[in-house]
This record gives C-alpha cells, structure tokens and sequence, in this order.
C-alpha cells in the first residue's frame, strides 16, 4: 500500500520528527507527533503547524471565470471582492455534495478553489464536465495541486509567530481575506483561514519551498511553543467547532441544507447545478438535519453509532470523539428533523448500551 | 519500549501477572503506545465470569477503539477503579498503575499458553 500512496513535499521531514503516518484519502500523512491532545491543547493554547499540502488547488481564469465559478457552485461568489474567500460547495444535480470548497478570488477573471485532497480528481472531472456542459467560452480550468505546498499555521500565537518572517502588516489581512505576499523570502499567498476555530493562516506556496518553509516557522515559533500538529488533532479541533468534514457531515448523499449549510446556498442568486433539488428539498421541508450532541453520560460516540430517541432509532452519528478542551464525548449527528431540537435528551448506542446525549448548538467549545 | 522478564503475555497484547491463583491483567506497553492517548475504559463487574480469548472490556484512544481480551478464564475478583476516572494512566504506567482487572483463575494450565517476555517481543517483530 504505502509504495502507492501519494507525499507531500514534506513526508520525509515528518518521519523524522517522529510522527505516527497513516493513509488518508491516498496520502501518507502524519495522524500525530507528540499525541493527539497535547497537539490540540497547543493549538487552542498557542500554536501549532499543519503540512496541508495534500489540499487540491483548481484555477479558473477567463473573462467568463466569474459565470463559471457561479454555475458550479452553491454560493454567491459575485459578492467576492479581489482578496476575499468564500466558503461554498459544489453540487449534483440531485442536491448531494460534490465537495465543499475555499474559493479565493485574485481579481474578476482569476478564482481559486482549494479543494479536499481525496477528491481532487474527483472534483477537477465533475468541473471540467460541468464547463463542458455549460457552453461557457471564455474560461479556463487549471488543476494546479502539484504546483502548491500548503501549510497551516493555527492558535493565537500565529500571526505573532508569522509577523517575525514577513514585512507586510498582517493586520490588514482580515479574517476569509488574503494576500499575495513573502514569508522568509519565499512569494506565498497568505490567506486568514482554517480548520481549527482559532486565528490563524493557510500559507500556499510553491512546492519546493515547502521543506524550508516548515523549518523557519518551527524555528520561530519555538519560543511560543509551537508544535507540528497531525490530522488526529485536526479532526478534533474542527469537531469541537462543528465543522463538516466530507465523507462525513455532507457527502453525495447529504445536501448541503441538511448538513447546516444553508448559510453558504444562494437559491436567489440565479441558476447553478443542484439548484432545482436545493428549491424542491427547502420547499418541501427536509427530512434530516444535522444537530450537535453532547454526552451526558461517560462514553464517546463514534461515526455510524445509532442514535434513539427512546426506543426508535432516528439516526446516526456522523463523526464523535472524546473533546480534548471538554473531556466529554460530543457528536454530529443526522437525525430526523422531528427530534432536531435544540436541549432535547436522546441516546446513543454505544456497544450494548444506551447513552444520554443532549442536543446542543455547535461550536461545542466557544472563544 | 519495556516488556518485564517476570509478566506472561497474550498476542492481543495483554500482559499477565501471576500471584498464586490470582492473575493481575493491563495491555503492554506495545498496545499503549500503538492506541496513543486512552481517553476512555471500561471494565467488567466484580463477579463476572471471563473466559480465555473473549473481550472482558475496551479501551479507547481520541482515534480507536479497542477489545481488551481475558488472558485466563475465571473469575474478576477486583477491577482498578481509579481507570475510568484517570484512563491516562494506561499511557503513563501500563504495567503499574495502569492495571486493569485481577482474575481468580479457573483452569491454570492456561497460564502454559501464554508468552514469555522473550516470545511476546519477537510476536510483535513479526506482527510489525
């Protein structure tokens, strides 16, 4: 298996550091380094540093970019300006998610998708097929994943670790906005994102750098505490946060208005694939939806688990864990809309047992 | 990584040791290490009879989890207690602390199938 898996440029670095790799969606990646929770303490605490590289990266460029960005997805990306990113996804035509995305948009005519890493291909084809179908001309799509290195610099100690290795001020890149600029003297686009709930910054450069780049940003957050931070921590740190991850929370047979998302569908914004299924689903009143749940018993609710409401099963879990900043079991749960309602008791089967969970608003873990 | 000369092993790694017909139960130090952080254990009553290669409780890390297999049959005769409210100490003291359950034996000549500290770290060279 492993001589198939892909690497990231910084695979080798990673054993060195002595992390634990896994295969993740046909990457090798470190799942952990020093452990699962102190990597996550450091990050809520101070900072922590993530090899992301394996994140897909599409461009679309033309004078036409902007009506292809819109067919393709749920989100109104005429309402970007140069520097700005949009969280958004990408349909089919029956509702389900293709995918859910970063769009950054560098002017009129040039956009970039940040995809997941598993479904870059995935994602690259359905693309290409929907730019077919649409009879658009004047754009272009690019699959540039090769091309990009992407690390992630995350907690409240980041942007004072990043400022030591930049000129600019990055007080000026606000939250969902960047920049293109030079960190250690290498040109990066410094974008105000992540996973983990924390201020912090998603750096995009060019795959050679990647080795150098990690090194100096280790270096200079030593003094902070800055740690290398594996997946394991990133998938609780996004859960805490009641982010979706796909393959779990959305996926092709969850809509994005059943997993939440409705914030990020712009039914009025006019047509784009999935449109007609998102208008009938609303219109209709969906089914299930996704609630957040908190254990109130001793145990951890993990994905497939069956959730009851009493004696009838009316759901199930999409992803759980044991909250690091908690020490509780929380959950995401699809469950029938009837019982989705907020403080309401439900149990979860957990083996042989049934377990109370209460239902609450993520994020679990506040500011 | 640390396997004591005087401990039996199990291939689930599960670790044994023997004080007259009483045997004390953990996972190694192996099993620890492969779990990573242990964020939840549950163990069986006092009173429950278990029996040789059959789960008698689980352990969970942030990421896994995982069956903890009876070494011996017999009896449970005492559980740590303190596990469930402090199940890091499975990380921090596998051998000591970290201890699971006590078994009154039922049939000692299951003790012969176990593996020695020598055996068990050539088990895990191939397994590995």
């Amino acid at each position: 298996m492993t001589d198939t898996m892909k690497q990231t440029p910084l695979n080798a670095v990673h054993k060195a550091l002595g992390a634990r790799m896994v295969p993740f969606g046909g990457w090798e990646m470190p799942v952990q380094y020093a452990g699962v929770i102190e990597e996550h303490l450091a990050v809520r605490e101070r900072a922590g540093l993530f090899d992301v590289s394996h994140m897909g990266e599409v461009e679309v460029s033309g004078p036409e970019a902007l009506a292809l960005v819109q067919r393709l997805t749920t989100n109104d990306a005429a309402r970007l300006v140069d520097g700005q990113i949009q969280y958004s996804a990408l349909c089919y035509p029956d509702g389900g998610v293709v995918d859910d995305v970063t769009l950054y948009r560098s002017s009129a005519t040039h956009f970039l998708f940040c995809v997941n890493a598993s479904n870059t291909d995935k994602d690259f084809a359905w693309m290409q097929q929907v730019h077919a179908e649409s009879g658009i001309k004047g754009a272009t799509l690019t699959n540039r994943s090769a091309e990009f290195a992407q690390l992630a610099l995350q907690g409240p100690a980041a942007a004072e670790i990043l400022g030591r290795l930049t000129s600019g001020p990055l007080t000026s890149i606000r939250y969902y906005h960047f920049s293109q600029g030079e960190v250690a003297g290498v040109p990066t686009l410094i974008s105000r994102t992540g996973y983990t709930g924390e201020d912090g910054f998603e750096l995009y450069i060019p795959a050679s750098a990647a080795v150098g780049m990690w090194n100096r940003l280790l270096e200079a957050g030593r003094a902070d505490g800055l740690m290398p931070i594996g997946l394991g921590a990133r998938d609780t740190l996004r859960l805490e946060k009641g982010y979706a991850l796909y393959g779990h929370e959305l996926s092709s047979t969850i809509s994005p208005l059943e997993a939440g998302l409705g914030w990020i569908v712009k039914l009025d914004k006019g047509d784009f694939v999935g449109r007609d299924a998102l208008l009938k689903q609303k219109a209709a009143g969906l089914p299930r939806r996704l609630v957040g749940l908190a254990m109130e018993e001793r145990g951890i609710p993990r994905e497939g688990y069956p959730v009851y409401a009493g004696e009838k099963q009316v759901g199930a879990v999409t992803s759980g864990t044991m909250s690091p900043s908690l020490k509780n079991g929380i959950a995401l749960a699809l469950i029938e809309s009837p019982c989705a309602v907020l403080d309401k008791e439900l149990l979860v089967g957990i083996r042989d047992r049934k377990l109370r969970a209460k239902i609450v608003k993520p994020p679990f873990v506040k500011k | 990584m640390e396997f004591p000369e005087e401990f039996k092993y199990t291939e689930e790694h599960e670790w044994v040791q023997v004080e007259g017909d009483l045997v004390i139960v953990g996972i190694t130090d192996f099993a620890q290490d492969a779990l990573g952080d242990v964020v939840f254990v549950e163990l069986p009553e006092v009173g429950t009879e278990v029996t040789a290669g059959k789960a008698f409780g689980v352990v969970e890390s942030v990421k896994a989890v995982s069956d903890v297999y009876a070494p011996v049959s017999g009896t449970v005769e005492e559980i740590n207690e303190e596990l469930p409210d402090a199940p890091e100490v499975i990380n921090t003291s596998p051998y000591g602390d970290g201890w699971m359950i006590k078994i009154r034996i039922s049939d000692p000549t299951e003790l012969e199938e176990l593996m020695d500290a020598t055996e068990y770290q050539a088990h895990i060279a191939e397994e590995h």
